[in-house]
């Protein structure tokens, strides 16, 4: 019973259908499957499944969008049950987004808030403009792990190395991993600015948000010995 | 004839302008607090920073607009005609990264850079004006944008398509060409330079592209609105979407920019693309960006408006075979539209980076194109006839006077660019060795560049134009001048 149900569950990711993702939490729920084993052996690896689709070229952007919409209806569901039993879907990391000051395009930003949500990342979005002060107090209030800076422009993407100037000033700097992304910056230029990594799209952005995280946890673990 | 080529027909243009201008009144569009009292004076409803244009006024403004302009070059001749079916092209703008000359590899651009574009782009006639074409990373930010319009008023003649990033550049820059015009009114009676003002998609109008708008149209200096729909992204993702999208864009644009200064010139423009839904990117050298440029230029020409489109680059990162297919196709594609001012050769990945050889490829590709649009015409009475009469079935045409008489103006001569009666494997002069297309291309610049010798400039307006780079500069903490302290030592 619960093999099928999951295997719904998790194609209704794959499907992005959030109606039914949503009806399939709700019944979950009603039939006493524990919460968290329905986040853990249906809907992400439904997840994992699309970003392994799209990475082989078979889904596109528009059926990511979908399958993030139909995870973050499964979840609204489940969320205030996983609380409930303090069983809480272990967060990925806390990242704060924006996309830098000058600079008002956000639509990559925002496909990658999307992707990082649904891969279990909580994602604190501050919009479009963002100076390196609002990027700094964002780290302090919500102890992000990591930070994105987006830029579409050639002539914003200089921002990005002025944001992590004044990370270094506020002595920010070591606490978080820098990402930066957008149409003009290349790995090059995240070498030069001195950030930690760099995505060339949105789908790409997850891969590098777990392998910072790995890179900051192993980094922890070294000091704690 | 002359060769065109039109992707909608009348109902659909007028559907798509009907669209628009429904769009600009509901849900309207975004303006800056600069405008609202321009707008509200005019009957214009803004609630929220939101302005909800009334058709009445949107027509109106439409039909106040110039149906055609001229942009001057340093010695006061008309060079660029912007309107009707003429063509032109410029290099692609404000890159970051040079394609290096030796590495073949991108890297930050340098004034350095700009000024041998420059001195490229003046000795190739393809290109009727110049562009700002690059970020010099060698210059503070501040005063990027100004610095790059001084380069290139130092170094060139031709007219400039530029634009200004921010209020105070604006502003920087129409004193730069006032100086070099000999004043601002001069500037007004024969305007050097168009400016570049982006609507950020959808149907929003930033504060500083409010008051380039404003500004432009008061200095009565050029402006062209550079639309930019992202089908998919942000704009609808059918192609015809966005074209209406782009066109109330456009509209609100005129609307804000006429009540400024009614009769104030300005241009239909754009760089709308796709946005590719494998990688995300916006796709810059796809088909469908080209389809787009040639419909959204379609109902400016349909509107009566000069029209400005982005073609001529590529998605690929090095001069390869699909960049000269992108450029070249769409190069081809932009001449068949009669688009008045192609932004974008010498371009390459994604617009992000620029190229000296491909920009000679690039002029390759443009002159073909200038030459397919130049139609196939009757030369003689006879389009055959007589000249068989001469030669019978003898076959013997390469002697004939006509043949003399008529061969430039049918044939076009491409540079030795192009390989064509180069040495051949099939006569066996030919060799692995034999240079390459970059090479060729590498050549060519080398060539131009050493040729070339900088346009005189009043010396008084030449100093002055230092004077006030030295001035400006020295705010923005330049204690040189990038790109020009050679030149004066």
């Amino acid at each position: 019973m619960s093999d099928a149900t999951f295997a719904a569950m998790r194609q209704s990711i794959i499907d992005g259908a959030p109606e039914t993702a949503a009806e399939l939490a709700q019944q979950s729920l009603l039939a006493g499957l524990l919460p968290l084993d329905s986040v853990n052996l249906g809907y992400v690896p439904g997840m994992h499944c699309v970003g392994e689709e799209f990475a082989q070229r078979r889904m596109f952007l528009p059926d990511m969008m979908a399958s993030a919409e139909a995870m973050r209806a499964a979840m609204s569901v489940l969320d205030p049950e996983l609380r409930r039993l303090g069983t809480e879907r272990p967060r990925a990391g806390v990242v704060v987004l924006g996309t830098v000051k000058g600079d008002i395009h956000e639509i990559g930003k925002c496909l990658v808030g999307t992707l990082l949500t649904a891969h279990g990342f909580e994602v604190y979005d501050l919009g479009v403009d963002v100076s390196g002060e609002k990027f700094a107090a964002a780290i302090r209030e919500r102890n992000a792990d990591l930070i994105g800076m987006s830029s579409l422009l050639t002539t914003t993407m200089k921002q990005q190395r002025t944001i992590v100037e004044v990370l270094e000033k506020e002595g920010l700097r070591s606490r978080v991993k820098i990402m930066v992304g957008g149409a003009p910056v290349t790995r090059q230029w995240a070498q030069e600015i001195g950030a930690d990594g760099y995505g060339k799209d949105a789908a790409t952005s997850v891969a590098l948000a777990h392998s910072l995280m790995e890179d900051a946890s192993r980094l922890a673990s070294m000091e704690n010995r | 004839m002359r060769p065109r080529l039109e992707l909608l027909d009348r109902p659909l243009l007028e559907r798509i302008v009907a669209e628009a201008l429904q769009l600009i009144e509901q849900p309207g569009a975004r303006v800056s607090p600069h405008v609202v009292e321009l707008l509200r004076d005019a009957g214009v409803q803004v609630e929220n920073g939101v302005a909800h244009f009334p058709e009445a006024l949107a027509r109106k403004a439409l039909a106040g607009v110039p149906h055609e302009f001229y942009l001057y070059s340093r010695d006061g001749q008309p060079a660029v005609h912007y309107g009707g079916e003429d063509v032109h092209f410029d290099p692609g703008s404000s890159c970051l990264n040079i394609l290096d000359s030796e590495t073949q590899q991108p890297r930050p651009a340098q004034a350095a850079d700009l000024v041998r574009m420059v001195q490229l782009a003046e000795m190739l006639p393809e290109f009727a004006a110049q562009s700002t074409a690059m970020v010099c990373n060698d210059v503070p930010q501040d005063a990027g944008d100004w610095y790059r319009l001084f380069l290139v008023l130092y170094y060139s003649s031709k007219p400039v398509v530029t634009g200004a990033f921010s209020g105070p550049s604006l502003r920087a820059m129409l004193d730069l060409l006032a100086l070099e015009s000999g004043g601002a009114e001069a500037l007004r009676q024969k305007p050097r330079a168009v400016f570049d003002v982006c609507p950020s998609p959808p149907l929003n109008w930033s504060d500083f592209a409010s008051q380039n708008l404003v500004g432009l149209a008061r200095a009565g200096v050029p402006a062209e609105i550079v639309s930019m729909p992202l089908a998919g992204a942000t704009a609808p993702v059918t192609l015809i979407g966005s074209v209406v999208q782009h066109a109330a864009e456009c509209i609100s644009g005129v609307v804000i920019h006429q009540l400024a200064c009614p009769g104030a010139p300005i241009v239909w423009g754009g760089a709308p693309a796709i946005f590719d839904m494998r990688t995300g990117v916006t796709s810059m050298g796809s088909i469908e960006t080209a389809m787009l440029d040639l419909a959204c230029a379609q109902v400016g020409k349909y509107l009566g408006l000069p029209t400005h489109g982005y073609l001529v680059n590529s998605d690929g990162k090095y001069l390869d075979a699909q960049a000269g297919m992108e450029s070249g196709t769409s190069a081809v594609l932009g001449a068949l539209g009669g688009i008045n001012m192609i932004s974008g050769a010498g371009m390459l990945d994604f617009v992000a980076c620029h190229s000296l050889e491909k920009l000679v490829v690039d002029a390759e590709a443009i002159a073909s194109a200038k030459r397919l649009i130049a139609g196939i015409e009757p030369r003689s009475d006879s389009l055959a006839t007589a000249m068989f009469a001469k030669t019978g079935l003898s076959g013997d045409f390469l002697k004939l006077q006509e043949t003399r008489a008529l061969f430039r103006k049918e044939q076009h001569f491409p540079s030795a660019v192009i390989d064509r009666g180069g040495p051949s494997f099939s006569d066996g002069s030919g060799s692995a060795e034999a240079p390459d297309l970059f090479a060729r291309a590498h050549t060519r610049v080398e060539e131009l560049v050493a040729a070339y010798q900088r346009p005189t400039l009043d010396p008084d307006r030449e100093q002055a134009l230092v004077a006030f780079a030295e001035r400006e500069g020295a705010k923005a903490g330049l204690n040189s001048l990038p790109g020009i302290a050679k030149v004066l030592a």
